[in-house]
């Protein structure tokens, strides 16, 4: 009977962590002096939503505290309190609560609870803040002493919509509960209250019942709901101005030839809004807000009828209604709503119906089997629920923005990018032997190679796709950071994001948070100045701190930029020299801000305006480097300072230039060539007739001989004969001597070290078009390499072979 | 009494590793010798495809091949062993070892047959000086008057001795 919620936990807590971001987004954004009504409607959700799964899954710490959140917020959003910068502070300090709350209960985090005390003092402090009348919290008034004097109706009252409330969304709704305790029904009607007017009579069976009209859905009653009573024992229903009704029975067999249900496809598309069938009534059937329902609420906005929802739609249609399954195709589509698996109760059959739109043609069709009473039937009820609120257009498209998505793990992702690379090379391979073909007697073979060539081509597009994810993800998080650390510290900053679409590899986004924020950290902390300095330096007070990311060839350039202090050059070449490392004035800017990222650099006392900079700030360098970018660092003293970081787009797919070496071909990744030249001799320079190197542009760069490092047999040896790249890696230029170019392609980096071992000089493999292997240089190594003892074997080589004889020596 | 037998051999210890080494075998040419292998152990066998050598590599790791979108290193045993004639053409043969997820592709001079070998066909390895460690050769067996030397080639593959491995000491 009992669903096994434990394994719906991790898609509550996935979903809980988005929700938040979510709304703290929002918060953030939202102006206090005049507060978008929508936002504050889809924070409300989010805090709800929140507060909905927290209950389900018995997290009631978490409950409890956006209960409170969500009470303040529905008190701002139907605009009987006006929003201030307090509430927004409360807010994010909920927020802050809940996340722990959260890391709690996922992965056993201290929860300090003091705070969430703290913060749920503040919520209720601020929603009595204008005298409103505070609800009685369920959860933390039990131990309240007196309920108040609670007024019953011995009748249902007569309410009814007005038709000006009616077309703003407003409906009218019949709430059966089941035996509760006059408290409880305090509780249950001052909560009920929030949501509109509330009217609680008595039923002729002694149990109650509640009248409510208000603009939310039937899911914001039942899961109000769920904090006091047995949502199993709840029936929610919607109460039309016109067919509200006491009578089940005769609501229910009516309904078989009611020309309404008899003709689906208008039932369907009619605009059920204003209809209004008040189609559940009295005992046999009772709702039931199974978990399952709630769960699916939570986890997928847009998911496809299941299996025993569709068993249920087949069922329905044979007996004669067809609507059910159009119409639950239709809330489908339009996200309206859908069917969720339904363990039945075991005693009783039951259904929990709750609608107020769609729903309204399904529901009797529902009742009809209901009463048909057939036990296969009624065991795979399905249950029809309909996401929040939409009842105006604008909130349909704050919903739309919610957007279907569904969870894959990422090695399954993974391995479709790696079939689809298999594809592409195979594809490559079958359109290289086509080339021999005779184009005139094989025309349609090859139109449809070329076709194929497209849609791999096209294919191979989207599902690299999938690993991209918007550098949002990352940014949307410094907001808030950057708002608190200005405050903290009593700086006024404004903080820009720029190329927030950009998009990078989901796992490179993961791994740039933890650096991003350490750099972010240290120009509110550091480089942007307090007011009044700024101001005595003729600046604006509030500092500005740019996020921006950007394209630039093959990589993803992410820039901190701040318009502070800048960073000292005299006074950090005073602290590494002091500190014992090998400086000299005559290093270039980019050598000496370089000197930060050295491990220990800690400026603190010394240098006040760089201070904290070197902290940590290797292990930054160190991130990024393994992450296969590189970082650099642009300032001006009293202008601010820019760290730009450059990564690869993606870890699984390199733009590479290819080039031969003798027989052979390898891969150099495109974004670390700096250019490409054929040197002329007399550019050709050499130290102790060794030490080769190139002139360009006025500087001197030492040779790499791919074939003396790789001791590659090849017949060109000099270096006028072949090709220099000039590479640049961690801030060091090289010239690599190779034979010739092939070409420029993308190619699919596989690894080495999955059947054999890591080469040095060599990053990886790849397969190219002919089903060949070819390697991948690792440039930063193969700088090294250049630099340290192979280089010398190098220069070595072109002694002993032709060089001593050329002209170049003495140029 | 098995265990007086086994306190008074002094190759009790090895007597169980031949028990163990009972099974199917696949059966190859290097030079003269002939060769076995445990038949789990390979995966396919394969012409010899255009091989990507790799840079200051010891002579018999030939370099690395496409197995399916797969990159596989290749080992040439016979130059490791020293046996058999050292050329490459339409008739040479590579084994695709799969040792516990790892492939690797072995060169040899041919492959012969898959034999079922029982505990009573093997025989110890006396101590030798040879090319390779006699530690990865399992024992002998005699099949149709020609020896048969049985090599756990996943010992040998994974040592430092054929430098496939990273943890291996250049």
């Amino acid at each position: 009977m009992t669903v096994d919620m434990s394994q719906f936990y991790e898609v509550f807590f996935d979903e809980a962590e988005e929700l938040l971001a979510e709304a703290e987004h929002l918060l953030l954004e939202i102006d206090v002096q005049a507060p978008d009504i929508e936002q504050l409607n889809a924070i409300f959700r989010a805090a709800h939503s929140i507060k909905g799964g927290a209950a389900t899954f018995g997290f009631m710490d978490m409950a409890e505290i956006t209960h409170v959140l969500e009470n303040l917020l529905d008190k701002l959003r139907k605009q009987e309190m006006a929003l201030t910068t307090e509430h927004v502070d409360a807010f994010l300090a909920a927020k802050d609560v809940i996340k722990m709350q959260l890391d709690g209960h996922r992965h056993g985090a201290t929860v300090n609870a003091e705070q969430v005390g703290d913060v749920s003092m503040m919520l209720k402090a601020l929603s009595e803040g204008r005298g409103v009348e505070i609800p009685v919290d369920p959860l933390l008034a039990q131990s309240a002493p007196e309920p108040e004097v609670l007024q019953v109706a011995e009748q249902k009252p007569a309410m009814s919509l007005t038709d000006a409330e009616k077309s703003s969304g407003i409906r009218l709704y019949d709430v059966k509960l089941p035996t509760v305790t006059e408290r409880d029904l305090t509780n249950l009607k001052d909560e009920l209250a929030l949501l509109g007017e509330v009217v609680v009579y008595q039923r002729q069976d002694q149990s109650h019942a509640l009248m409510i009209k208000s603009d939310s859905s039937a899911d914001d009653i039942v899961s109000i709901c769920s904090f006091i009573v047995d949502t199993d024992l709840l029936v929610v229903s919607e109460a039309g101005t016109s067919a509200a009704t006491e009578t089940p029975s005769t609501e229910a067999k009516p309904t078989e030839t009611q020309p309404a249900a008899a003709s689906p496809v208008t039932a369907a598309a009619a605009p059920a809004e204003d209809l209004g069938y008040g189609f559940f009534d009295d005992d046999p059937i009772i709702a039931a807000a199974t978990p399952a329902a709630a769960i699916a609420e939570n986890a997928t906005p847009n998911p496809t009828p299941t299996k025993e929802g569709k068993a249920a739609v087949d069922i329905v249609e044979e007996v004669g209604y067809g609507i059910f399954g159009r119409d639950g195709q239709e809330q489908t589509e339009e996200g309206y709503g859908f069917f969720a698996p339904f363990k039945p109760h075991p005693d009783a059959p039951k259904a929990q119906m709750i609608g107020d739109e769609t729903p309204v043609s399904a529901a009797p069709a529902a009742v009809a089997v209901e009463a048909s009473t057939t036990p296969v039937v009624a065991a795979q009820k399905p249950a029809v629920k309909e996401t929040s609120a939409k009842k105006e257009p604008e909130k349909a498209a704050v919903q739309s923005t919610e957007s279907s998505s569904i969870r894959v793990g990422v090695e399954k992702v993974d391995q479709l990018i790696n079939l689809v690379g298999e594809l592409v090379i195979t594809q490559a391979m079958i359109e290289q032997r086509m080339n021999a073909l005779d184009p005139v007697e094989h025309e349609s073979l090859i139109n449809s190679v070329t076709q194929l060539t497209r849609n791999t081509r096209d294919l191979q597009e989207s599902v690299m796709s999938i690993r991209m994810m918007p550098m949002d993800f990352v940014f949307s998080r410094f907001p808030r950071m950057v708002r608190d650390l200005a405050t903290k510290l009593g700086k006024k900053v404004e903080f820009v994001t720029i190329g927030a679409a950009t998009e990078l590899d989901k796992s490179l986004i993961e791994r740039i948070v933890d650096p991003l924020t350490h750099l972010v950290r240290n120009s509110v902390d550091h480089g942007i100045e307090k007011p009044e300095q700024r101001r005595a330096m003729g600046k604006a007070e509030a500092g500005t701190l740019t996020l921006s990311a950007s394209h630039k060839g093959g990589s993803i350039v992410i820039e901190v930029t701040d318009d502070g202090g800048g960073l000292n050059r005299d006074k950090i070449l005073a602290k590494a020299a002091s500190s014992g490392m090998s400086v000299s004035e005559s290093m270039s800017d980019a050598e000496v801000y370089n000197l930060i990222f050295a491990p220990g650099f800690s400026t603190a006392e010394v240098v006040t305006d760089v201070s904290g900079r070197g902290v940590g700030m290797d292990v930054v360098k160190r991130n990024i480097s393994a992450m296969g970018g590189n970082i650099d660092i642009r300032s001006a003293l009293g202008y601010g300072t820019t760290i730009s970081i450059s990564l690869p787009l993606t870890l699984a797919i390199l733009d590479g230039m290819s080039v031969s070496l003798g027989k052979s071909v390898y891969v150099v990744p495109l974004n670390l060539i700096m250019e490409t030249l054929q040197p002329r001799a007399e550019d050709l320079k050499t130290v102790t007739g060794e030490g080769l190197m190139v002139h360009v542009r006025g500087e001197y760069l030492p040779i790499i001989a791919l074939h003396a490092l790789f001791n590659h047999p090849t017949h060109v040896t000099n270096p006028t004969d072949g090709v220099l790249l000039i590479l640049e890696a961690d801030g060091r230029k090289s010239a690599l001597f190779v034979d010739r170019l092939v070409g420029q392609q993308q190619v699919v980096i596989k690894s080495l070290e999955t059947n054999f071992k890591r080469i040095p000089g060599v990053s990886g493999a790849t397969i190219m078009g002919d089903g060949s292997v070819a390697l991948i240089l690792d440039v930063p190594a193969i700088i090294q390499m250049g630099q340290t003892t192979n280089y010398v074997t190098g220069a070595q080589t072109f002694a002993n072979q032709n060089f001593s004889t050329q002209p170049y020596t003495n140029a | 009494m098995n265990m007086t037998a086994d306190t008074n051999n002094g190759l009790a210890g090895n007597n169980s590793s031949l028990k163990s080494a009972a099974g199917e075998y696949l059966t190859f040419v290097l030079g003269k010798e002939q060769y076995g292998i445990e038949i789990l152990k390979v995966q396919e066998i394969r012409g010899y495809d255009a091989v990507t050598q790799i840079a200051n590599m010891p002579s018999f790791i030939k370099g690395v091949v496409n197995l399916r979108g797969k990159i596989v290193p290749i080992v040439d045993l016979r130059i490791k062993f020293n046996l058999g004639n050292v050329e490459y053409n339409e008739f040479t043969v590579v084994i695709i070892l799969n040792l516990g997820g790892r492939i690797v592709g072995i060169v040899v001079d041919g492959v012969s047959d898959v034999r079922e070998l029982q505990e009573e066909h093997l025989r110890e390895v006396p101590a030798l000086v040879t090319r390779i460690d006699t530690k990865y050769i399992v024992g002998l067996a005699t099949v149709e008057e020609e020896m048969l030397i049985l090599v756990d080639i996943e010992k040998l593959m994974t040592s430092d001795e054929m430098q496939l491995l990273d943890n291996t000491v250049h």
